[in-house]
């Protein structure tokens, strides 16, 4: 007995010390395996700057693989190993990339392209047939990006995504190695600045062929034609690039080496900024970004992301003008960013949020219309009394759905305070909900007032616009102007950028000034860190998040 | 005793099935989609995606073929990790839990033992009284607590460790600590009552009548005694200490399995959520069978027992 209890614990034991040994391979983050070991960034080191950049990330690459991304980590890293025919500049403007010329037929329906000559990192010259290849391959894969094919126009690419027509139908045709023609179904003003985005990105068919299942699910199986390439990635820990020396403008980057770090918590972002292991981090929570406050590291951003209150129009208050102007004006939304949130969050009087968009004279959107229906509160009491009194109601009795996240739970319960306290007779009750729950609820109109956010598709103001026109798929508010949809239309199709400008500008003051329909609320901020020493850090408000092209450390 | 083995085998694979079929249909009861952007996803869309993945068949079919392809050892791929395999999403972030989990087990029962065997033996003594205050304290202080101060006083005030990623083994040594905190609390607990207990029955009396040292009185048969429930308790809290811990591997930046669970509820990423309740579950019968072979040898009473049954 005791022998068989002696070889039963040997069994344990055994079964134990495999558990360390299985544990112990999955160490070492991106790019330690090189026989050149990484910068680790000490601070005050008195060398000559190393050119190596570390960052981190709050989430994984998704997927590399062009016809399946939806997500901006894999946007930016695709930016930045790859390159389209375009690419975006330091203010968000798209810029001659692999594309040298660029030529477009009286009628703006014909674009042909003329490339330069630049290579894959295999060796393989960047060609019009990559470009063929893989804008038909997203279309082919049902590739969630798909959809930007029908938004810049080009020819059957609705029809396409109807399956009504095949995706070898797209209007795209490599006329020979170094030209390639485009055509479009419209005039679309939105063409030039949709291209430098993912789907968009040439791919090389021999490649994507043969890393099969694999492509773009490891960093050997991505392959790159932009200013750098990936040279390594732990999944759920870390990536490198390094720069790409066969990159036709490989001369302009300066950056070696850029390593990015997966880091979930801001505290302990902030933990390693301190070390010297980071040398940005972002989303610092609203007590972090108190301790640094006033250091020359700490910067605001303001993100692209909305936040507003949908009415819905069966309730019968909601129909009434005044008493959604009302709601508008009674919320104190200054305290509510810089007191309530304190995260870097900026109040917002419009659809389209600042920091976003430049006109063609580069002033930006928000400073054009500037703050719309904004009022006092005793502005919003009499606008109150006289809609209850148009309607007959002494009092309103509403809910509010709420997805369950930290920000929206701070800023519902702000928003029932204010709306309780400043007019008289608001009875606000908050519903947490999923998610997911609240956009099935708003799509389902289950909802009387929703708490609900927006991000940009690409960087245009149109972006924010056009989802209101009438029937719009993530209208969801039932909205309905024909002047509104009239002037999305001839927006949609004016080719002078100024004139253009005007539309947009214009549709924003219909929806929030003369009709109240939406009720905006802030645009979400982040509070960062990023040290003195990083120059020339592109931040894009969509698609991909960085530009390390022109980047250097100082 | 081979009946009895074989008896349980079938019980482990009747409870994998149900654990199995309840998760599916719980999870599809998750409002939403598994693909990223609902907010943007038109109708026809995602009529297009779910006729892709096979999500617009009725669920009974769609719970037949999940069936069918994992017998044939088939998990499935990730939707928030397109194309990537459950297995290897399982098999890759396993690895640093395991190793964290396992030494903060390993610091955690000795320390434990230890501190509650010695306080046993000095019952009501300045030293008992110090280490029945920091069990308590260890248990009901979170471990996030500890993290949090861990990682910045040893990590970034001294500098001695890292504060927090995964390169080399010096990585995993402050979220092991963090993590030991709890067991060490429950450990010394445990064991310092059951021993109380042990110390006072009639064999231990007789024990030293027959004049055993008192070592060996205590560790023959007061400590081996007194393992029983100390056993009962580990072997669950291994498993779930050791598949992933959310909160330690969050603050640490541990690329651990315990965030990836989470995760995978929240984006409704179907394939991974299974994987990872299948995974969870047979771990977790495994080690209650490795739980009761424990008792036989601690106690040839129960060994008795399984010869009963056949």
């Amino acid at each position: 007995m005791r022998v068989a209890s002696k070889r039963f614990l040997c069994f344990v034991t055994a079964v134990l010390v495999s558990g360390v040994a299985l544990a112990g391979c999955n160490f070492g983050s991106a790019g330690k395996n090189d026989a050149s070991p990484a910068s680790e960034g000490k601070q005050g080191e008195a060398s000559a700057v190393k050119q190596v950049l570390n960052v981190s990330e709050g989430a994984e690459i998704a997927t590399l693989d062009v016809a399946q991304i939806s997500d901006a980590v894999s946007s930016t890293v695709l930016n930045n190993i790859n390159e389209g025919l375009f690419r975006f500049d330091d203010k968000h403007q798209p810029i001659l990339a692999i594309a040298q010329e660029h030529k477009t037929s009286e009628d703006a329906l014909t674009h042909t392209f003329l490339l330069r000559d630049a290579k894959w990192a295999n060796g393989d010259p960047v060609t019009a047939q990559d470009f063929e290849y893989g804008w038909k391959r997203v279309l082919r894969e049902v590739g969630p990006f798909g959809v930007f094919f029908e938004m810049a126009g080009i020819a059957n690419a609705d029809k396409i995504l109807q399956g009504e027509k095949k995706p070898d139908d797209l209007g795209i045709k490599a006329i020979d190695a170094k030209t390639l023609e485009v055509k479009l179904d419209r005039a679309n003003p939105l063409f030039l600045p949709l291209l430098p985005l993912a789907p968009f990105l040439p791919q090389n068919e021999k490649f994507v062929e043969k890393a099969g299942d694999k492509y773009g699910l490891e960093y050997d199986q991505v392959l790159a034609n932009g200013p750098f390439v990936l040279n390594d990635w732990k999944h759920e820990q870390s990536w490198q690039y390094k720069k790409n020396e066969s990159y036709w403008d490989a001369a302009n980057v300066q950056l070696d080496e850029i390593n990015v770090y997966i880091v979930k918590e801001p505290s302990a972002a902030v933990n390693l900024y301190e070390t010297g292991k980071l040398d940005r981090v972002t989303g610092l929570t609203s007590s972090l970004a108190d301790a640094y406050k006033g250091k020359e590291d700490y910067q605001k951003v303001a993100t692209p992301t909305t936040i507003f209150m949908r009415l819905n129009p069966d309730v019968a208050a909601f129909q009434n003008e005044n008493i959604r102007r009302a709601i508008g004006m009674a919320i104190d939304k200054e305290s509510l960013t810089d007191v309530v949130l304190n995260d870097g969050s900026i109040p917002l009087y419009g659809l389209v949020p600042a920091a976003f968009s430049l006109s063609p004279d580069m002033k930006d959107y928000r400073v054009l219309n500037g703050q719309l229906n904004k009022g006092t509160v005793e502005e919003a009491k009499t606008l109150w009394q006289k809609g209850l009194a148009e309607i007959g109601q002494s009092g309103l009795a509403t809910s509010m759905i709420v997805a369950d996240q930290e920000y929206m739970r701070q800023t519902s319960e702000y928003l029932k305070a204010q709306l309780e306290t400043n007019l008289p007779g608001f009875k606000l009750k908050l519903k947490t909900v999923p998610f997911q729950q609240r956009i099935k609820q708003e799509k389902a109109f289950e909802y009387e007032i929703a708490l609900s956010t927006w991000g940009p598709d690409y960087i245009d103001p149109m972006t924010y616009l056009d989802m209101w026109v009438t029937g719009g798929q993530a209208n969801r508010m039932k909205y309905s102007n024909p002047q509104f949809d009239q002037l999305v239309a001839q927006a949609n199709k004016e080719l002078d950028p100024r004139k253009r400008y005007d539309i947009l500008l214009q549709l924003e003051k219909i929806i929030i000034e003369k009709d109240a329909a939406v009720v905006p609320l802030y645009q979400y901020g982040e509070v960062i860190l990023q040290s003195q020493k990083i120059k020339g850090l592109i931040w894009h408000p969509s698609g991909p998040e960085f530009t390390y092209k022109w980047t250097h450390m100082e | 005793m081979r009946l009895y083995f074989l008896k349980r085998l079938g019980v482990m694979l009747t409870t994998l099935f149900i654990i199995a079929t309840v998760t599916f249909f719980l999870m599809k009861l998750l409002p939403g989609t598994p693909y990223s952007n609902p907010d943007k996803l038109s109708e026809q869309q995602l009529a297009s995606l779910n006729q892709k993945y096979g999500l617009d068949q009725p669920l009974p079919v769609q719970y037949a073929r999940y069936l069918g392809n994992l017998v044939q050892g088939d998990w499935g791929v990730s939707f928030q990790f397109k194309g990537r395999l459950v297995t290897d999403i399982i098999f890759e972030r396993i690895g640093p839990s395991v190793l964290i989990g396992f030494q903060a087990m390993v610091i955690g029962s000795i320390i434990g033992l230890g501190l509650g065997i010695l306080s046993a033996l000095r019952q009501n003594s300045l030293f008992d009284l110090g280490a029945v205050t920091m069990a308590v304290l260890g248990m009901s202080i979170p471990s996030f607590v500890f993290a949090a101060l861990l990682q910045y006083y040893v990590g970034v005030k001294l500098g001695w460790l890292p504060p927090g990623l995964w390169e080399d083994y010096s990585y995993s040594i402050l979220p092991s600590l963090a993590l030991s905190v709890t067991v060490i609390a429950a450990v010394a607990r445990f064991i310092r009552t059951e021993m109380l207990e042990v110390l006072t029955q009639d064999y231990i009396l007789s024990a030293r009548a027959k004049g055993i040292s008192e070592f060996g009185v205590v560790w023959k048969h007061v400590v081996r005694n007194s393992l029983i429930p100390v056993v009962t308790m580990l072997g669950p809290m291994a498993v779930s200490i050791m598949t992933g811990t959310l909160v330690i591997e969050k603050i640490f930046s541990v690329p651990g399995l315990g965030e990836q669970f989470i995760l995978s509820i929240m984006v409704n990423d179907y394939s991974v959520i299974m994987g990872i309740t299948l995974f969870y579950s047979t771990l977790f019968i495994l080690v209650v069978l490795l739980v009761d072979m424990i008792y036989g040898i601690l106690d040839p009473r129960i060994r008795e027992k399984w010869g009963e049954s056949t």
